[in-house]
């Protein structure tokens, strides 16, 4: 029943998608509300879905893979919900809608929703590690758009061929403080996600303990090299999409391998 | 109630005539005399139109008598353009839409318009009938920049030039700007971009009489020739047009001085002919060069975007012509809507 609700999500993210493709192909695009309140009940019905579950489980929702992806999506459009308006990025949720409708049909179509054959035992410690870990990643997957924005931005003005959406993107600078910011947000949270592990009270695997580090590391270095002036923003832009990509392949490795361990 | 309009604008009439048929602020009072129960005159430099409402038919030739500032005879023959009832709300709503005006889709036309009205309202030139069929025209105006691309990107060096800057920068009044060469083009671009807010101005030429005199009128400072390429490594924005037969500026310059900067955008305005700064130097991290021939192909691109979106915007316009002439059909003693209110003083003139 509560997949019904995730379809319906999803169905809302492909609308704001589809009305994005629809105005592209007319030559016109604005960046309207439409987007923001398809995304915004996208988010709802998201949030149901995620309750509903945890009432089922008596726990956070991120005990398989598939609710994993769920609650990153979630947590994409969340942070698209705080910070699009915020910081006048309108149109982030043509960008942010495309990768919560890869998240969520991988999510439905693949086989991956498997409950657990035991109750997991509810541990506080560890239901804040994990899920503070995949607000995270929303921030992080936000930094990983606004990356993708400044990018295509970036490549119109330097090879002077302006599209439609040229005139509808934010400017370069605003992108590039709104990816900083993202940045910090994102390794904040994932600091203390990584904190939270070690009082958890249960060995975790060795391996997902390294995936972690590796992660904040990356995402480390991302910061310090674009305050020691290692990186142009042009490289910031990209490094935060290559560091999502790894960050998600990680996160799909440390889950999968968490299963396999898991009774 | 007749309405018309009948005047006279860029497409077919020179500035001389548009000037000897300007109107003057009799115009409204000659007007009345003369049969008009209502009468807005829309005067501006590419356009003097008479929008009217009255009981019988006022011959275009005593319309075009008001409008004459004194009683000296004219030469002109001005081939005065007359439209009538749908035709005249159709001309209105693609004159406020910018579809009539010399850049199509420029939007000053709509400010003025908005002055024109307003006047008229105070002055209780303008009725019911102008304020139904001015309301209907800021309506469709308004609808056709929403809906259609119609006012999309700049149509001129200087404020494509501007724009460019906005998309790199955002807020510009932060930016510093230094300007090569005291030309004519970059002048225009320098007070685009104050207009902007950029308040860091500093001219470089090499007769520095001319440079300061330019730095005078922009309020700016002048830099001396010799220091200019040091400043490359503070400003953000670039603008040369000197005559030199040999670019200033090359990728070996302006690399080293990048280093320093290398999370500050740089945006180079060449419009010199030879060119400034040598192509190769927009290949650099974070350097946007735009050379004259750049900046045009971008301002000529918005306005076959414009005109491409004409079409578009004139089904909008057929739509409510429409419906304003079944609500004139009608006649107006049908409760209005409440958008169609007047916003100033209701002077009822005429039925």
């Amino acid at each position: 029943m509560d997949r019904y609700l995730l379809i319906v999500s999803t169905v809302c993210f492909l609308v704001a998608i589809a009305h994005t493709a629809l105005q592209m192909r007319g030559g016109i695009f604005r960046p309207m509300r439409f987007n923001f309140f398809a995304v915004g009940l996208g988010f709802i019905f998201q949030t149901a879905f995620l309750s509903i579950r945890g009432h089922a489980l008596g726990r956070c929702p991120i005990t398989n893979l598939f609710e994993v992806i769920v609650f990153v999506a979630w947590s994409i459009a969340l942070f698209y919900m705080v910070v699009g308006p915020g910081y006048r990025l309108s149109l982030m949720g043509a960008f942010t809608a495309p990768l919560v409708v890869l998240l969520q049909l991988f999510a439905l179509l693949a086989p991956i929703d498997k409950p657990h054959r035991v109750r997991l035992p509810a541990n506080s410690w560890l239901e804040f590690h994990a899920s503070i870990s995949l607000v995270a990643y929303g921030a992080f997957a936000l930094a990983c758009i606004a990356g993708a924005m400044y990018l295509v931005q970036e490549r119109q003005l330097k090879t002077h061929h302006l599209h439609s959406i040229f005139y509808h993107l934010p400017p370069l600078t605003d992108l590039f403080a709104a990816i900083t910011r993202l940045l910090w947000w994102g390794f904040g949270l994932y600091t203390l996600g990584l904190i939270s592990g070690f009082f958890v009270g249960e060995p975790l695997p060795w391996i997902q303990i390294m995936c972690a580090i590796g992660v904040w590391f990356l995402y480390g270095l991302i910061l310090q090299g674009r305050y020691l002036h290692w990186f142009a923003p042009k490289r910031v832009a990209a490094l935060c999409i290559i560091g999502f990509s790894a960050a998600l392949s990680l996160l799909w490795g440390i889950t999968f391998t968490a299963q396999t361990h898991t009774p | 109630m007749n309405l018309s309009c009948v005047g006279l604008s860029h497409h077919n009439a020179d500035v001389e005539a548009r000037e000897y048929f300007a109107g003057h602020v009799e115009s409204d009072r000659a007007l009345r005399n003369c049969g008009c129960n209502e009468a807005l005159v829309l005067s501006t430099c590419n356009r003097v139109e008479v929008y009217a409402a009255s009981e019988k038919r006022v011959s275009t030739d005593e319309i075009a008598r008001c409008l004459v500032r004194d009683d000296t005879p004219h030469r002109f023959a001005p081939p005065f353009y007359r439209y009538e009832g749908e035709k005249c709300a159709q001309h209105l709503f693609r004159v406020t839409s910018g579809l009539d005006s010399m850049v199509v889709g420029e939007t000053e036309i709509l400010g003025q318009t908005k002055k024109a009205y307003e006047a008229a309202r105070a002055t209780g030139a303008a009725g019911r009938y102008l304020h139904r069929l001015f309301q209907r025209a800021f309506r469709v105006a308004k609808q056709v920049r929403t809906h259609t691309e119609i006012t999309r990107g700049a149509v001129s060096v200087g404020s494509v030039a501007v724009d460019l800057a906005h998309k790199i920068f955002g807020d510009l009044q932060n930016c510093k700007v230094l300007v090569l060469g005291a030309g004519e083009t970059s002048e225009r671009t320098i007070r685009a971009l104050v207009s902007r807010g950029v308040a860091d101005l500093r001219v470089s030429n090499r007769s520095p009489e001319r440079g300061e005199a330019l730095a005078l009128a922009v309020n700016g400072r002048a830099i001396a020739f010799e220091q200019w390429l040091e400043q490359c490594g503070e400003i953000d924005i670039l603008i040369t047009s000197t005559s030199s037969e040999v670019p200033l500026l090359s990728q070996k310059k302006l690399a080293p001085m990048l280093r320093e900067r290398i999370d500050r955008p740089l945006f180079i305005i060449d419009i010199a002919v030879p060119r400034d700064v040598a192509p190769d130097v927009n290949a650099l991290d974070g350097v946007y060069l735009y050379d004259i021939d750049s900046l045009q192909s971008i301002a000529e691109q918005s306005l076959a975007t414009r005109r491409a979106q004409v079409a578009a915007a004139e089904q909008i316009i057929s739509q409510h012509v429409a419906e304003f002439d079944a609500m004139m059909t009608r006649g107006l003693n049908c409760p209005a809507q409440s958008s169609e209110h007047p916003t100033v003083g209701i002077v009822e003139q005429g039925s």
